[in-house]
Order: C-alpha cells, then structure tokens, then sequence
C-alpha cells in the first residue's frame, strides 16, 4: 500500500478525538497526533476546519474530513480490510448509525451537560434523563459483548471515549453510573481491555482534573 | 418495479418526510404512503415504530422500521444499487463531504430556519435571520466547491446534499415570505438560487414539493402549537 500521510488534529480531552483514535488504532494506520490549543487555535486547524473550526479533524493526504461520525465513517471505508466497523447488512448498517446519531444527540449534548454545570433539581433532571438514555443504550447491546457483536464496532467506538468522562460525572452529580447500568459499565470495561481503546482515551482523574478546571474558568459552583 | 413491504410514516409538509420520498423517487420504488397528523396525538403505530424519537418520517422496509431521515437515505442507496441514481457519491472522500455537509444542514441550518419560524420576539427573529441567511452564503460556498460547475451538489444528478438541504425550499420559501425576506437571495447567492429551480423541476421532486400557500397556512397552526407547547413547560 502507498504511504499515507495521515494527520490527527486533536485535544486530549474530546470524546469525538478520541473516537477518530480509536478507529485508526483498530485499523493500524500510523499518524501524526498534533495537539490544538482551543483558546490559540493553530492556522492548521482554521485553515482544514473553516466552517466549524473545531477538532478533530483528519487530514488524509493533504485533505481534511471533519466531524468525528463522518471521520470514524470514512476511516472504515478507506481502510476496509482491518476491524470493519460498520456491518455489511444494510438494515444492521442503518441501527448503528442509529445508535451512534443517538449518543451525538442524547448522551453528548447540552441536556448531560448539565449533569455537571448545574446543581439541584435541574441537575437531577438531567441525571435522570442521562440515565434513561445510557439504560436504553444497554437494552440495544443486550447480550452481546459490544455492539458491534463478537468484535468493536462503529457504536463501540462512538460510544466508549464517554466512558473517560463517566467518572467525573458521577463526581460532580454525586451518583453511581455503574449502580444504575452495570452492564453498560461492564461493557466499558471489556472495551477497555484492548489497546486501540486503552491507549486512546485518557485517565479518568485527568478528565476530573479537567473539568474541575472548566469549572473554576466558567465560574460553575 | 412494484415493492411490497415498502411503507413511510409521514407527513406531506415534513422536509425529512420529503427527502425519503425523493430518495425512493430516483430509485423508482413504490411504495405506501401514511400519513401522521403532526397536528394530532402521535400514533400507535409511531409510537411502536420510532419509541426513541417518536417523530417522522418511519421508513417501513419489509416490517424493519428505520428512523432518521439521512440514515432511510443511506439505507435506500444500500439497498437500491440496481438504478443509475446513486445518492452518495462512490468516492470516499467526496461521500465523506457529502456527509459533512448534510449534517451540516441538520445540525446548523435547519436549527436556524426553525428559530426563524417560532422565534417570539423581534429580538430573537433578527437573530434568526442573520443566522439563516448566513448559513445560505456558506451552502453557497458549498455548492461551488461540490457541483464542481454541475447542476446540483451531487454533479450532473441531485444527490445526498441536494436532496437534505433541497427538501427545506418549501419552508424557506414560507418562512421568508413571513418575514419579508428572500432568504435564499439572488444578490447573495446567485448559484442556489439557479440550482433551487432546477431542484424543484426535477422529475423525482416535482411531485413531492407541497404547495406554499398550504404549507404557509400549515406553518402557522405549527408554530402555535409548538409557542404552545414552549409556554406549557416554562
């Protein structure tokens, strides 16, 4: 195969940088992880990013693809051979992008974001819906050990880089997510005993650590 | 070619309803049309078939039900290869601008144009506006980088883009003759402008397209039930 020259932009905390990680380590590809430093964003990123200007953003061979649902996508389909992520089944194609439009939608958003910027009963509000969604999650992976079935998937790789941030969530709101989705969590943990995912997703106390930090920096109590 | 098994759940005045009934028009599937009443309580059917979102449009295939409309317009381009109109383009890197660009219809511009529909201020309306109508410059940009001098977004053939952003002409149309304002203007955006008429011309969307007089007097029972809905839980 022709060299590829392949660049990550990144920023060790995001769960969508994480997820473009995750994919290309299944696949084996070599890249060139840069840090972007968001509040000093880099000419790189303004110049491959224009619309959105945010990370990640892959750069294949000089070209940018944005948007980690369509660079975990693209990553498949360039790289076929090595861990296919999405099923060949057309129907079993369209519930994985399913499930992995509904982490985007429901388990990343404004709504579980406050679980941890906000405190009492909006807090508990979006615990609750937080919650509710992690356990519908559990009931589309049922007995399989991941849901992409024997191997990682698409929504295994979608879903996992929010497993980083679990610990400071329940931190911040005071919960167990492990009491309420132990499957899920066990889940996790069986995603977590492969390289690709380890190796991608950073400490838990650092997540804390950080946000902690946004915390202090955006004035949250 | 006659399909059995092939139903949509939707509506006439909904864009995503729309832009699955396009996809199904370019491959020639038939296939049964039900239609919610967005005004009425939801279904039972709805409710069974789609109980994450509970929304429209449900594409029926064979009794599978999928939901999200770019996810049926990637199902239908899977399943339907047998036709010359292919929905994503074959190509990686241009499937994955295709991708980019879709959502960014739903993520950015379609937020913008429904704030414009429901916004109840002045203050939030001009808001609106400025959001929509620079989102039109940036498809504008879009469509010069992906047409590649072609009549649409996918080339010579309307495609993934053209078909996501090409099923919101109704409610642009209706939403800015509520705020008169062409949202998509030939000062600013001559090249969408062109590729809007060509669009709604073409052979698997004319039918598909509502009536604007219909569609406005539909928009505004809408936007008082959502004002509706919006008070109710403040």
């Amino acid at each position: 195969m022709a060299d590829e020259d392949v660049v990550l932009l990144d920023f060790w905390p995001s769960p969508f940088g994480m997820r473009v990680r995750i994919a290309l380590a299944e696949k084996e590809i070599k890249y060139e992880y840069k840090e972007e430093d968001l509040r000093n964003k880099s000419d790189l990123l303004l110049k491959m990013n224009p619309i959105h200007k945010k990370i990640p953003v892959l750069i294949h061979n000089g070209k940018p693809v944005c948007e980690s649902l369509v660079q975990v996508q693209y990553i498949d389909e360039i790289w076929p051979h090595k861990s296919p992520l999405l099923p060949t089944d057309p129907y079993q194609r369209a519930i994985a992008r399913f499930w992995g439009d509904f982490v985007d939608k429901k388990i990343y958003g404004l709504e579980s974001g406050k679980v941890w910027t906000t405190k009492g009963e909006e807090q508990e509000a979006a615990k609750k819906e937080f919650i509710e969604c992690l356990k519908l999650l559990e009931g589309e992976l049922g007995n399989k050990a991941y849901f992409g079935g024997e191997n990682l998937g698409y929504v295994d790789v979608v879903l996992v880089p929010f497993y980083s941030w679990f610990y400071a969530y329940e931190k911040c709101g005071n919960f167990s997510i492990e009491t309420e989705c132990p499957k899920l969590i066990a889940w996790a943990k069986r995603c977590m005993e492969k390289d690709s995912v380890s190796k991608s997703l950073p400490d838990q106390d650092k997540i804390y650590d950080y946000v902690l930090h946004l915390k202090k920096v955006f004035g949250i109590e | 070619m006659a399909e059995s098994n092939v139903k949509v759940l939707g509506t006439w005045a909904s864009p995503f309803v729309m832009r699955v009934k396009i996809a199904l028009h370019l491959k020639s599937v038939r296939y049964e049309d039900v239609e919610e009443d967005l005004l009425a309580p939801k279904s039972e059917l709805l409710l069974k078939s789609n109980p994450v979102y509970k929304k429209i449009p449900v594409f029926f295939h064979a009794h599978n039900p999928i939901c999200e409309s770019l996810i049926i317009l990637q199902y239908i381009d899977e399943v339907w290869t047998t036709s010359a109109s292919s929905i994503l383009p074959s190509d990686p890197y241009e499937r994955s601008q295709s991708r980019f660009w879709a959502a960014y219809v739903d993520d950015k511009f379609f937020p913008a144009l429904r704030r414009l529909l429901i916004g109840a201020t002045e203050e939030d309306k001009k808001a609106a506006l400025a959001e929509v109508v620079g989102g039109t410059v940036v498809l504008e940009g879009a469509f010069g980088e992906l047409s590649k001098g072609k009549a649409f977004f996918g080339g010579d053939n309307i495609g993934f883009v053209d078909i996501a952003l090409g099923s919101l002409l109704g409610w642009i149309e209706v939403i800015g003759k509520q705020c008169e304002t062409k949202l998509v203007s030939e000062a600013k955006t001559p090249r969408l402008v062109q590729w809007a008429d060509c669009f709604s011309a073409h052979e698997a969307v004319k039918d598909v397209l509502p009536d604007v007089d219909k569609l406005a007097d539909f928009g505004l029972k809408l936007r008082a039930k959502i004002l509706k809905a919006l008070a109710l839980t403040n």
